[in-house]
């Protein structure tokens, strides 16, 4: 199985972690990657609010270029995911659209195929690596842990291509054939406010606090995440959230938890990239790790 | 008490602004909305704004421009699709929302220093010059055209991000970035075409 | 001139051509007075008259003074549609003592008028149409209608009100009816409620009479726990099986006096009781509801013992003793009947709530549908009447939710008629007996009934709350203490501005109505369509709304369209009507213009006989040519255009008929 994988500029920055754990976990499960040559920013939300039409564009020069590989293109960054799929069904639903886009790739002597096929790792990991394929990689089973899911926004709305979009479990499935013990998240899609905390603090730590009560009410005792941009804003602001209640919990990435329970290096899968060790609260639940 | 006499006159309506509305990518159902308010509901962020989601759509609709480019509502939304999902008239709510950020940032109004699109506009210009996005240059590039003090207040969290590795400082880019310069100039150029 | 092409040449044609304004309807766009002129050029055309309305008095009496003063023998009138006029013009002819069907009309309104703007273009075209038409009105032959008798008795398809109303109606006129119920019992869905609005009757109290009727009348058949399974014949004379399911239990034997329930293995009931919507159980061996009609009881295979093992100690044999009414051997069974005309009236279903997930139906207890409250808040429910919690305890807030799977392009986009209404009904009814809270979420209050705006006042003035907003959750996450352990309504109060979160104990969610799940295959059925929803489609939506597009197929009630009682009711009667008066009439007319197979060239390829959609051709075997029952043919001609040899001609439209037509549209004036 080979896959070009387009990392997006959050994953060489603030999402090291992210990219570390991913490739050491698809590495391990024998996996082939190959980071797409070239790629630029997708654009995101925010490009997108700046200008549409140019934000397709970006977009389809990533899925032109991938289309050239053959193979399926992952996406692991949440909106990244959400912007390349939504390029394709727009280009295709609004036909003017679809000139645009074709003509100013034609300027850059791209092909006009931008059909490849947009995946998500966790998408990847439950339908074409198979769930009894990776239990059976297991080696350092997560003990019980207790995992809060959080899905974020954008992986399921607006298309929900391999997972309920009210509820999604992919992320539970996964944890749970790794040992962890899934608790109820009632909040798992609410946004956590996306840029909103640096352009608007007050109101995005007030939705990041939510987050943050509800996974404690429920017992977490960890946080899994898919977006290097929630990572983030739940890690980050943990400290600032806390009044009452105080907030002390490692946010991971669901490719972290993964790692551990496949026997990778703490190192190797970017835990050194956490602002709180993960050790203490392995050790209590007698994980073991390498 | 401070009395204010409000009634809106036809006149004050803008109708091309509810024309334009409805010619957005999305805004083709804009006049199938109920004012159910289902949008405002699921809305995580309606809480906070002065007018819902839905207020906003009849608002849109009916051109009342001032009132909706004015809002906080249209900077408060993250665009997270929660109003789509339910939605029973299958108004695209956030595309909407996207177009009129757009104008809002394109008409001017905003205040002075507004972050959103201060973000929105340096963004762009990373893009444009590398092609890519390096957080900490694009953070600091923010934080130096707003508001330079609040950098103080992160200074705890810029170290922290700095011993894990996460902020790092060199300069992401694409190597064809003539082709990226080509690419958006390209769309610019078509849009004008079409538009005529 | 006759024609050398045709081997009878018709006799020489007197052609009266009559073109209509129609007040400005036609007249303002084309005309008139240069269409007259022209359609008196034409060869054969002896008279070519205008009038203001030909479908009016005078203008009837020009066609029949021309047809007996000129001695006129084929007609033109260039008008509006056939389909509103064209009984009337050919009457016009019988009355003047010629064949009606020697008539052509031509449609110069919703084809010329009503679809052009400019005048020249419009006059053009009409000249075209009505030069096709002399032509082909030439070879016109004199027709017949045919007559059919009647069959008097009538079938009516479900026991809900709709069908109980029909039935009686019938019955009471003399008329023998048999009555098919698919359910163990009549009753329908007004079975389950408890009380109707806007009166706040109750609905077992005006309902059980009927019942009790239906199963007592001399007139009535009553088959319960039956189908249909097979409709074959054309209207009049329709034969019917009716395929019934064992109940185990033998009808002429059982007095319904329930001991063998009594007396069953299982001392308790174990199985979701249908009727109590599963909020109770019942047993193997059970009477649906205590005002079932029939008072018979039935067994249900799947869950009794005896089925499974044969070896229950069957101790309700027992209790029965001398009656010796159950019959585990009992099989299904078919009976034929022969019927007249059908009435479908097999009513609706509810909304799986299950399908809007963010409503929490099945996933949160205390989440209910409004048929599951109907069955709390009736004295002879699963509770007695108490509306309580799963657990037992007293709701002290409960939130209505309006619009559950309607109005919603997710769901159903139609708007369910009735939801509003018993929504209100349901908060009177549940504040009056627990004194909760009551929260009504709705979009747009719909209360247009004879005396439903009333009862909303009513409402308004017992204190429940009205919230307009459509809920986007319910949700058990408290964002506020004084939510924890309640459900949380979470909708913007549109009336107000803000959103709103509103905490209760018990949420009914008010489903919307939908057709029944099998109903494209029952449509198959009788011949019937649906429209794109899956209702069945009436004949008319305003001038004929419980006849189909079958002749002798009608319908009635929820099954055509949400509705409520009154209008349930409204349509059944009409439907009986409509019944009654095909009986009366004790004969039809079918309208001549069906197919024949000119035997002669009939090569007995069997082509017509599987595509015909009314299965109207057959194949006499010692002829070995193809036959079509002109009584069950409808005239739609794919025979005529399938057959291979061209050896099948269709009334009114054969073959140089239309090619007369053709030309005369085709030669430039």
């Amino acid at each position: 199985m080979k896959y070009a994988y387009y990392p997006g500029c959050s994953l060489k920055g603030t999402g090291r972690a992210y990219e570390e754990s991913l490739l050491a976990v698809f590495r391990a499960l024998g996996i082939e990657l190959e980071e797409l040559k070239d790629w630029n920013c997708c654009g995101a939300t925010t490009y997108m609010s700046y200008d549409e039409l140019q934000s397709y564009a970006l977009a389809a020069r990533n899925l032109s270029m991938a289309r050239q590989t053959g193979h399926d293109l992952m996406a692991p960054c949440a909106a990244c995911y959400l912007v390349l799929n939504k390029t394709q069904y727009y280009v295709q639903d609004y036909p003017w659209i679809g000139q645009i886009v074709e003509y100013a790739l034609e300027t850059i002597h791209l092909p006009k195929d931008i059909g490849a096929k947009v995946r998500h790792p966790l998408d990847i990991l439950l339908n074409d690596v198979g769930l009894e394929a990776i239990k059976a990689k297991v080696s350092h089973p997560l003990n019980g842990l207790k995992v809060a899911p959080y899905y974020g926004c954008q992986i399921v709305r607006p298309y929900a291509l391999f997972d309920s979009q009210r509820n999604p479990t992919s992320m539970d499935r996964l944890l749970e054939a790794c040992g962890a013990a899934i608790v109820y998240y009632p909040v798992k899609t609410q946004c956590c406010g996306g840029s909103q905390k640096g352009t608007l603090p007050e109101i995005g730590l007030d939705l990041i606090r939510h987050l943050l009560a509800e996974a404690q009410r429920n017992g977490a005792e960890v946080i899994a995440t898919v977006c290097p941009l929630c990572q983030f804003n739940l890690e980050a602001f943990e400290e600032q959230a806390s009044n009452a209640h105080q907030f002390h919990f490692p946010v991971l990435y669901f490719t972290q938890l993964l790692a551990v329970a496949l026997g990778i290096p703490l190192q190797d899968a970017g835990f050194q990239r956490s602002f709180n060790s993960i050790e203490p609260i392995l050790t209590k639940k007698e994980i073991a790790y390498a | 008490m401070e009395l204010k006499r409000v009634v809106k006159f036809e006149a004050e309506r803008d109708p091309e602004f509810a024309r334009w509305i409805t010619q957005t990518v999305g805004g083709e159902r804009i006049r199938h909305c109920l004012q159910c308010g289902l949008c405002s509901g699921s809305c995580p962020l309606s809480l906070y704004m002065d007018y819902t989601p839905r207020r906003l759509m009849h608002l849109s609709r009916e051109g009342f421009k001032e009132e909706v480019l004015s809002s906080y509502t249209i900077w408060l939304c993250t665009c997270c699709y929660a109003c789509m999902v339910e939605c029973p008239k299958k108004i695209n709510i956030t595309h909407m929302m996207y177009a009129l950020k757009t104008r809002a940032m394109k008409d001017g109004f905003y205040p002075k220093r507004f972050a959103i699109p201060v973000l929105a506009r340096e963004f762009s210009r990373m893009i444009r010059g590398s092609g890519r996005i390096t957080e900490s240059r694009l953070v600091m590039r923010v934080f130096f055209k707003t508001a330079i003090w609040r950098m103080l207040g992160f200074g705890k969290l810029g170290m922290k991000l700095m011993r894990t590795g996460r902020m790092r400082l060199r300069r992401e880019k694409v190597e064809r970035r003539g082709d990226i310069v080509t690419l958006l100039n390209a769309v610019d150029g078509m849009r004008k075409e079409l538009a005529r | 001139m006759p024609d050398p092409r045709t081997p009878d040449s018709p006799p020489a044609a007197k052609i009266g051509v009559y073109v209509c304004h129609c007040g400005t309807n036609i007249a303002g766009t084309v005309d008139v007075p240069a269409l007259t002129e022209y359609a008196a050029s034409l060869p054969d055309v002896v008279v070519s008259r205008e009038y203001k309305y030909m479908c009016s008095d005078p203008g009837q009496e020009l066609i029949r003074q021309d047809i007996q003063e000129h001695g006129l023998n084929r007609i033109v009138v260039a008008s509006c549609s056939p389909l509103m006029h064209e009984p009337t013009f050919r009457a016009a002819l019988t009355q003047a003592g010629i064949n009606p069907f020697l008539l052509q009309m031509v449609n110069i309104r919703e084809h010329v008028s009503w679809v052009h703007t400019s005048k020249q273009a419009a006059t053009a075209k009409a000249k075209d149409l009505v030069r096709a038409a002399a032509r082909r009105v030439r070879l016109h032959k004199p027709l017949e209608k045919r007559k059919v008798a009647i069959n008097p008795n009538v079938l009516v398809v479900g026991g809900g009100i709709a069908g109980i109303h029909a039935a009686l109606n019938l019955a009471n006129s003399g008329k023998h009816v048999y009555l098919v119920e698919r359910q163990p019992t009549i009753g329908g869905h007004m079975a389950f409620f408890d009380k109707t609005f806007p009166t706040l009757d109750c609905a077992a109290c005006i309902l059980t009479p009927k019942m009790t009727a239906v199963g007592s009348h001399r007139n009535i058949t009553l088959w319960t726990y039956a189908e249909v399974a097979a409709v074959d014949g054309y209207v009049g004379n329709y034969k019917v099986k009716v395929r019934h399911k064992p109940r185990y239990v033998l009808d002429e034997l059982c007095i319904g006096c329930q001991e063998c329930v009594e007396a069953c293995v299982y001392k308790e009931g174990r199985w979701a009781d249908e009727f109590n919507q599963g909020l109770s159980k019942r047993k193997p061996i059970y009477l649906p509801f205590p005002q079932a009609v029939p008072q018979k009881v039935l067994i249900d295979p799947e869950a009794c013992i005896e089925f499974k093992s044969h070896k229950c100690k069957k101790t309700c044999v027992e209790a029965c003793g001398e009656r010796n009414a159950i019959d585990f051997n009992q099989k299904e069974w078919v009976d034929e009947i022969e019927v007249g005309s059908i009435i479908v009236c097999t009513g609706f279903k509810t909304f799986d709530a299950r399908r809007n997930a963010y409503y929490g139906y099945g996933r949160y207890k205390n989440v209910y549908t409004s048929l599951e409250i109907e069955r709390l808040i009736n004295a002879s429910g699963p509770t007695g009447g108490e509306i309580v919690l799963r657990d037992g305890g007293k709701p002290k807030m409960v939130g209505i939710i309006h619009c559950v799977g309607s109005r919603d392009h997710n769901t159903n986009r139609w708007c369910s008629k009735v939801c509003c209404m018993y929504s209100l009904k349901l908060a009177h009814l549940i504040r009056e007996r627990t004194g909760a809270s009551v929260y009504n979420f709705y979009i747009d209050m719909r209360t247009p009934g004879k005396g439903y705006e009333e009862f909303y006042d009513r409402l308004l003035d017992e204190g429940v709350h009205f919230v307009r907003g459509r809920v986007a959750e319910v949700t058990d996450w408290p964002a506020h203490p004084s939510e924890e352990g309640k459900l949380i309504i979470r909708a913007e109060d549109t009336l107000a501005g803000f959103v709103r979160r509103i905490p209760v104990d018990m949420v009914v969610l008010s489903v919307g109505l939908e057709p029944q799940a099998d109903a494209r295959d029952v449509r198959r059925l009788f011949n019937i369509s649906c429209s794109e929803e899956g209702w069945f489609l009436e004949r008319h939506p305003k001038l004929a709304p419980v006849s189909t597009f079958t002749e002798g197929v009608f319908i009635a009630g929820a099954c055509q369209g949400p509705k409520d009682i009154p209008d349930s009711v409204a349509q059944a009667g009409a439907a009986a009507a409509e019944a009654m008066a095909l009986a009366d009439a004790k004969f039809v007319e079918l309208e001549p213009y069906t197919a024949h197979v000119i035997e002669e060239a009939c090569s007995g390829c069997k082509t017509c006989l599987t595509i015909c959609p009314y299965t109207a051709i057959s194949f006499v075997e010692d002829k070995k040519t193809a036959h079509v029952n002109e009584v069950l043919c409808k005239g739609c001609g794919t025979c005529v255009a399938t057959c291979p040899s061209g050896s099948i001609e269709q009334n009114l439209f054969e073959d140089q008929e239309i090619f007369e037509e053709v030309e005369g549209l085709l030669a430039y004036a």
